[in-house]
């Protein structure tokens, strides 16, 4: 019987191999602020010349965007004649917003992400109408907003009302899909720190969103990415700011927990 | 044993979570369980012989079997970036027949169903398949024989 049974155990342990190997590589340097307890930023799997670009705030390219966010702030528009620093005054009531989204809405019975929670403020307070998804604005909004939580750690609520949202983004991310049927966490989890032919496989953080990835040649949300590991695996992508993305962003600002506010992050 | 039966004891012992994690029980070390799995699959899926020279380029071609997404290859080393998360295939055709190597490009969920490996010759059971993909499997039977004779030179020098 030996043929056939060593070989499915030498199978499975190659494949464990290949995992073990990438994280005890990994390990072996100090992170810093970058790395808590085994979870790990996507900084820690960047280039050294992609990091720093990150570090160098003249560098990042990112940082355009937060300018495009800083001058929206003071900006008036709406039919209530209002800006930003109308009802909040300078960016600096800002910090600390950033860690805890997305959060849950009683009105909406549902959650909102930051996106989703400076459009509330446009369309209700500002009686102006709402930024698109991946607009400029928007996403200049949003690292402006984030960024004033540089460094602080992600703190998401998943208990109480939070709880049926968590299931449901972790039911996502382990769910096979696509014509690959690959899982979320079957590249992240398993794989992480792994080769997967050019691109060296992170634990899929949303702690930088959102980043300036050089591929887009610009900055992206956070569900952009989804939908981009989506259709890596052939699977059909969810809308920009869908339920089911919503609930999937919990569970992924989740899995970091503790790692600091990158916004804007630089990728790959 | 003869290996030419669907379902096979396999002993397992514990040493693979991939393979463990799929028993309802809990399996503990050392402990043999039942694994009922298939191993080969013998039959082709056409009648036309596998052509190597075509199975290589299906094997590196990123829109069919894209093997070196996951897998090394020393015999594509012209190719750049192997990926490291699955075992080197080289020498493949020496730890495993004809017959192996088809169902594990077929459906390798069939002898672990816990594997990160796409099934290359199915299309059922997936889910929220874009549509430009739906109801079709990633490779042809044919470039399924095609890069199964492939993967037939690879043998250990
Ligand atoms: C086939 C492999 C694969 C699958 C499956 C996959 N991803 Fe990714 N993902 C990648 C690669 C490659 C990158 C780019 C390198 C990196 O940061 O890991 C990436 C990057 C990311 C990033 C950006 C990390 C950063 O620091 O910039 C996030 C977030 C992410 N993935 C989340 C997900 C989620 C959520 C899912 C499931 C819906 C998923 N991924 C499924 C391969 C995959
Ligand atoms: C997304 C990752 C991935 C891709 C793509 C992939 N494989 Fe695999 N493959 C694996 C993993 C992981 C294993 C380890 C065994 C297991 O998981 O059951 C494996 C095992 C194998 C084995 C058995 C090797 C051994 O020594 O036990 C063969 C043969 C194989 N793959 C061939 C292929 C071929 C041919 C292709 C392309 C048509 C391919 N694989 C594509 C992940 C992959």
């Amino acid at each position: 019987m030996g043929n056939t049974s060593s070989k499915l155990i030498l199978a499975g342990c190659l494949a464990l191999t290949a995992c073990f190997a990438g994280k005890a590589f990994a390990a072996d340097k100090n992170w810093g602020q970058y790395q808590v307890e085994d979870r790990r930023s996507g900084y820690t799997f960047a280039a050294p010349e992609t990091r720093a670009m990150q570090d160098d705030n003249f560098q990042n390219p990112g940082m355009l965007w937060a300018e495009i966010g800083e001058e929206l702030w003071e900006k008036t528009e709406g039919e209530a004649g209002k800006a930003c620093a109308s009802c909040h005054n300078g960016p600096e009531t800002m910090k600390g917003v950033a860690v805890s989204y997305p959060k849950y809405v009683a009105e909406k019975k549902n959650l909102e992400n930051l996106e989703q929670r400076i459009n509330r403020c446009r369309t209700e307070n500002m009686k102006a109408k709402p930024w698109k998804y991946e607009s400029k604005e928007l996403l200049g909004m949003t690292v402006f907003v984030r960024n004033q939580s540089l460094g602080m750690p992600i703190n998401v609520k998943v208990d109480g009302d939070y709880a049926p949202f968590f299931e449901k983004g972790k039911a996502f991310y382990e769910q096979r899909r696509g014509q690959l049927d690959l899982a979320c966490k079957h590249c992240h989890e398993d794989f992480e720190g792994g080769q997967l032919r050019a691109n060296i496989l992170s634990q899929g953080q949303g702690n930088g969103f959102p980043v300036y990835r050089l591929k887009w040649s610009g900055v992206g949300s956070l569900h952009r990415r989804f939908r981009g590991c989506n259709k890596q695996v052939r699977s059909k992508p969810y809308g920009y700011g869908s339920d089911e993305y919503l609930a999937l962003e919990l569970y992924v600002m989740w899995r970091g927990r503790g790692l600091p506010v990158e916004t804007p992050a630089v990728r790959n | 044993m003869k290996m030419t039966t669907p379902i096979v004891a396999a002993m397992v012992f514990g040493a693979s979570m991939a393979l463990t994690a799929t028993f309802s029980g809990p399996a503990q070390a050392g402990e043999p369980v039942e694994l009922a799995a298939m191993t080969e699959m013998a039959k082709p899926l056409t009648d036309q012989a596998g052509d190597p020279a075509t199975g290589k380029k299906v094997f590196s071609n990123r829109k069919l079997g894209n093997c070196l997404a996951c897998h090394s290859l020393q015999a594509m080393k012209e190719q750049p970036f192997h990926g490291e998360v699955a075992p080197p295939l080289d020498g493949v055709a020496s730890r495993y027949s004809i017959a192996e190597l088809r169902l594990r490009v077929v459906n390798p969920k069939a002898i672990n169903p816990e594997t990160q490996m796409p099934a290359y010759f199915r299309k059922d059971g997936l889910h929220r398949v874009m549509d430009k993909f739906k109801d079709k499997t990633i490779l042809t039977a044919q470039q399924v024989e095609d890069l199964v004779a492939y993967l037939g030179t690879l043998k250990e020098e």
